[in-house]
Parts: structure tokens; C-alpha cells; sequence
């Protein structure tokens, strides 16, 4: 089932040539938080987008007319014209550069550090750790394998030391960057979003910027679409499994 | 804290009479501001990671080594300026900054000259394929490459952890992988996000040098376009300088 995306972009000189362009399509199942990190991205551009439904159970990441745009067999991938991509942050920066810079702070050196610093944390430090929790909570049990309890509550323990430093982070600045919303932010939503399904939320949630800056998160219209599309079973539970 | 050196640029430009707007600083302004810093010792990875790129533009800047048995790496002093207490940590005046990659960019750009320009950001589709790479380098090939550096070189030498081969062979296995991926890719362009070298590349050296201290170095071998490609690499002037002070324990 495909849906396009109707928003056309700003109407500059430097963007004319966009609109007489065919619509960016992006390939993966969408309730992949790989995916949604980058329809986030699309949705808060306003850009004009074609998503194309692919199967993880069917194996089509694994299908030579797949490996053709990724070598890798992953998703997502991004077709703009003549440009493939995949890595959803490299997708994610392609498509603010083009359309919504102010997400990344281009024009600022200081305040694209801080963006960039914030992007790698979600990536290196918050990420590596929710991801295992999740895919044992939610995942494991509808593929019939056990939950490491241990490893989660590992995690977990892990956890609560890092939200410490979000939680600091977001008491001197309303965003992760500064006192703007940035792809720094909107990086996190989409692993946090499966995270905070679990009986685990509470953990962040003990944590009052932390918890504001979410909530402020989840009110944002792009994630509140994308987030329609994010069962918090992966589908599992209605057999729409991706 | 120990301050080892105030780096000298390798490339010494000519003061900037005719600065060129796209540019940050004029050559003049980047002159009179004071050296940045790195904190964290000039062989770890990170550290080096961002060395590097310092020495790509050129830029002064100082090492000040950390002393991590008296755990200074956790010492409020260095929580300000990472507060997940790690190295690499980055000074440049008020400026604070952690996380390699993240510094890296920023010295990119304060720094970037016409010749000097490992970022493309000014070219969407350039800029495009330096970041697919960076995260390529990031979140596939280093996964699959590290874990062998850890096992073979610095657990034993430095941890005192005997090497799970268990843990190589399936490194290896990925590792073959992911460099099919990579001679197919380096056999249609000279570097990985296209036909000039950029930021995606000089990322694998870290990690990559002291896979060549292991005795899995001559996987290279067998993907010739790949092995040229690192070739390329390290015999880049700013390369050489910070494997200079990157020499890794013997195997």
C-alpha cells in the first residue's frame, strides 16, 4: 500500500528545480525505528515523499533488486532523483540539508557541534543500550526466544546513569542542542518510542526533564504521524508483521 | 594532567589577504585565536581520530594527555567537558565538545579552505555520500573490525584478557563481508564517497591501523582495491604524523 505524501516544498529559486522533480521514495517497513528516524525527518521538512512497503519476513532487504540499491541489505533506502542512500542518519541529514537546515544549525559552527555531539550520544551512548532491552521485551516473545533477563537488567542499570546526564543536559537547555528543537532530538524517537512501550518507561520517566522533553516530543505533529504507524508490538500482535 | 606538546600544523598556509566569505576565519583570524585542545592520550582511537583531522586543516592545536589509573577521566574537572567521563574531550575557548566524529566536524568547519574540504557540504549530493560512508564506517565496518583489534591486541596487552578466538572468527566472517561491500565499491571509485577523499575515509584509519598490528592483517590482501585504497590513506602526510604517536603494542 503506497501513500504519497502531498506537501510540496518551499517555493525559493534554490528550490525550483525540486518541485518539478518525481517525489523522493523511501524504501523499509515503517515500523522499523530505523525508518521512522528518517520519515520523522520527512515529515518535519514537508517534503514530498513516496514511501514503498518492503517485507522483512518476505526477505526483500535480501533480494538482488534491493542489494542493487543497497549492498548492504538494509533499510531504509532513500531514492532522490539519481541519488541513492542508506544509513538512516545519513538519509536524515540529506533530506534537513536540502529542506530544513535550521534542524541542523548549517549556519551556526557552535550550535551544529552541539547538534552533532547530541546525534552521536543517541547513537553511541542512549541507543546501544535501549536496543537490546526492547528487542527482548518485545520482540523475543513473539519469535518464541527467551528474554535475557540479565542483560536487561544490566541495561537498565546502564540506563539510569545516562538519563543522569540527559537529565542535567535538559535542565540548562529546553533541547538537547540549545533552546532549539534539532535533529539532535528528533534522533532519539524512534528507538525511545518502542522503549517507552515497555513496563521500563518508568525508568525515564523518574527523570523530570527527561520526561518533559519527550512529551514535548510526542506532541510534535511529524511524530505523531509517524508515530500511527508504529504499533508498539512491531505488528506482531494484529499479524501485520513487517 | 600533563600538557606533551603544542602541535605545529603540517601544512603552514600563507596569510589570507582575500578572504573568501565561505570560508569561517580568514587564515589571519584563525592565527591569532588561541590553540584548541584535545584531552586523552594521543594512541587511543578517538584521540587519534580527531588528531587526525586537525592535522588535515592545518589547524594549532594541543594534546593534553589524561592520566587514567588516578581515574582522571571521571574527575569533576573532565565530567564538565564529557560528562560520560570518555576521551576524547575538545577546548576550543568557551567551546566544549565530546564525541570524536562530532569534534571532527567542527574542526572541518571552523577550519575549511578551498583546498581543504573533507565535508562537501557544500555540494548536496557530495555531502550526501560522505555521511552514507561515515555511517557505513560507524555502524557496519567497525563493528565488524573492532571487536577483532579488542581481542587480539589491546585485551592482551593492555587489559590483560587472553584473546576469545571464538569471538574472531565470527568477526572475521562479518568482517569478509562487509569488505566484499567495500572492493566493489572501491573498484569503481578511487575513495568511498566518490572520486576525492573525504571525511568517510580518513574515519576507518584509526581502528584500521591497529588492525594491521594483528595477525589478521593480511585479510587485505584479498581485496586488492581495498588494500590500495588504505594504502592511499596512510601515505597521507597528516597520517603519518599521528601513527607516529599511535604505536601499537606487538601482537
Amino acid at each position: 500500500m503506497n501513500y504519497i505524501n502531498a506537501h510540496f516544498v518551499a517555493n525559493t529559486d534554490s528550490h525550483n528545480s525540486l518541485i518539478k522533480m518525481a517525489p523522493m521514495k523511501l524504501y523499509g517497513w515503517a515500523v522499523s525505528p530505523w525508518m521512522a528516524r528518517v520519515l520523522v525527518c520527512l515529515e518535519e521538512a514537508g517534503a514530498e515523499y513516496e514511501l514503498v512497503p518492503m517485507s522483512r519476513s518476505g526477505g526483500d532487504h535480501r533480494q538482488p533488486e534491493h542489494l542493487a540499491r543497497n549492498p548492504f541489505g538494509e533499510i531504509p533506502v532513500l531514492e532522490d532523483g539519481d541519488l541513492t542512500l542508506y544509513q538512516s542518519r545519513a538519509i536524515a541529514r540529506h533530506i534537513l540539508r536540502k529542506y530544513k537546515p535550521e534542524l541542523l544549525r548549517s549556519d551556526n559552527l557552535q550550535e551544529s557541534a552541539m547538534v552533532d555531539v547530541w546525534v552521536d550520544v543517541d547513537a553511541h551512548q542512549l541507543e546501544p543500550i535501549i536496543r537490546p532491552v526492547v528487542f527482548n521485551v518485545i520482540i523475543k516473545p513473539f519469535t518464541g526466544s527467551d528474554c535475557d533477563q540479565d542483560l536487561v537488567d544490566g541495561s537498565i542499570e546502564k540506563l539510569k546513569k545516562t538519563l543522569e546526564v540527559y537529565e542535567a543536559r535538559l535542565s540548562s537547555s529546553k533541547y538537547l542542542a540549545g533552546d532549539f528543537v534539532s535533529l539532535a532530538d528528533l534522533t532519539h524517537f524512534s528507538f525511545m518510542r518502542y522503549f517507552m512501550a515497555t513496563q521500563y518507561a518508568e525508568v525515564v520517566e523518574a527523570y523530570p526533564h527527561v520526561k518533559a522533553w519527550w512529551e514535548a516530543l510526542l506532541a510534535r505533529p511529524s511524530v505523531k504521524k509517524v508515530m500511527a504507524g508504529m504499533p508498539p508490538d512491531f505488528g506482531f500482535g494484529s499479524g501485520n508483521i513487517p | 594532567m600533563v600538557l606533551t606538546s603544542c602541535c605545529t600544523p603540517l601544512a603552514r598556509r600563507q596569510i589570507d589577504t582575500h578572504p573568501d566569505p565561505s570560508h569561517a576565519f580568514s587564515q589571519h583570524q584563525l592565527r591569532e585565536m588561541a590553540p584548541v585542545k584535545v584531552f586523552g592520550p594521543a594512541m587511543s582511537t578517538n584521540v587519534a581520530r580527531v588528531l587526525v583531522f586537525l592535522e588535515e586543516v592545518g589547524a594549532e592545536y594541543e594534546v593534553v594527555d589524561m592520566d587514567f589509573k588516578v581515574m582522571e577521566h571521571k574527575s569533576p574537572e573532565h565530567l564538565a567537558r564529557n560528562p560520560f567521563g570518555q576521551i576524547p574531550a575538545f577546548q576550543d575557548g568557551d567551546l566544549l565538545l565530546f564525541e570524536s566524529r562530532a569534534i571532527s566536524k567542527y574542526v572541518l568547519r571552523k577550519y575549511k579552505t578551498g583546498e581543504v574540504d573533507l565535508l562537501r557540504e557544500g555540494n548536496l549530493k557530495e555531502a550526501a555520500m560522505v555521511d552514507v560512508w561515515t555511517e557505513v564506517d560507524a555502524h557496519t565496518y567497525n563493528p565488524a573490525l573492532s571487536p577483532i583489534v579488542y581481542q587480539c591486541l589491546f585485551n592482551p596487552m593492555m587489559r590483560g584478557i587472553p584473546t576469545d578466538e571464538k569471538v574472531v572468527a565470527e568477526s572475521l566472517e562479518k568482517l569478509k563481508k562487509v569488505l566484499e561491500v567495500y572492493e566493489a565499491r572501491l573498484s569503481q571509485h578511487e575513495y568511498l564517497a566518490g572520486d576525492f577523499v573525504s571525511f568517510a575515509d580518513l574515519n576507518h584509519f584509526p581502528y584500521t591501523f591497529y588492525f594491521m598490528a594483528t595477525p589478521h592483517a593480511a585479510l587485505f590482501d584479498s581485496y586488492p582495491h581495498v588494500k590500495a585504497w588504505w594504502e592511499r590513506i596512510m601515505a597521507r602526510p597528516a597520517i603519518k604524523k599521528i601513527s607516529a604517536t599511535m604505536v601499537p603494542p606487538k601482537a
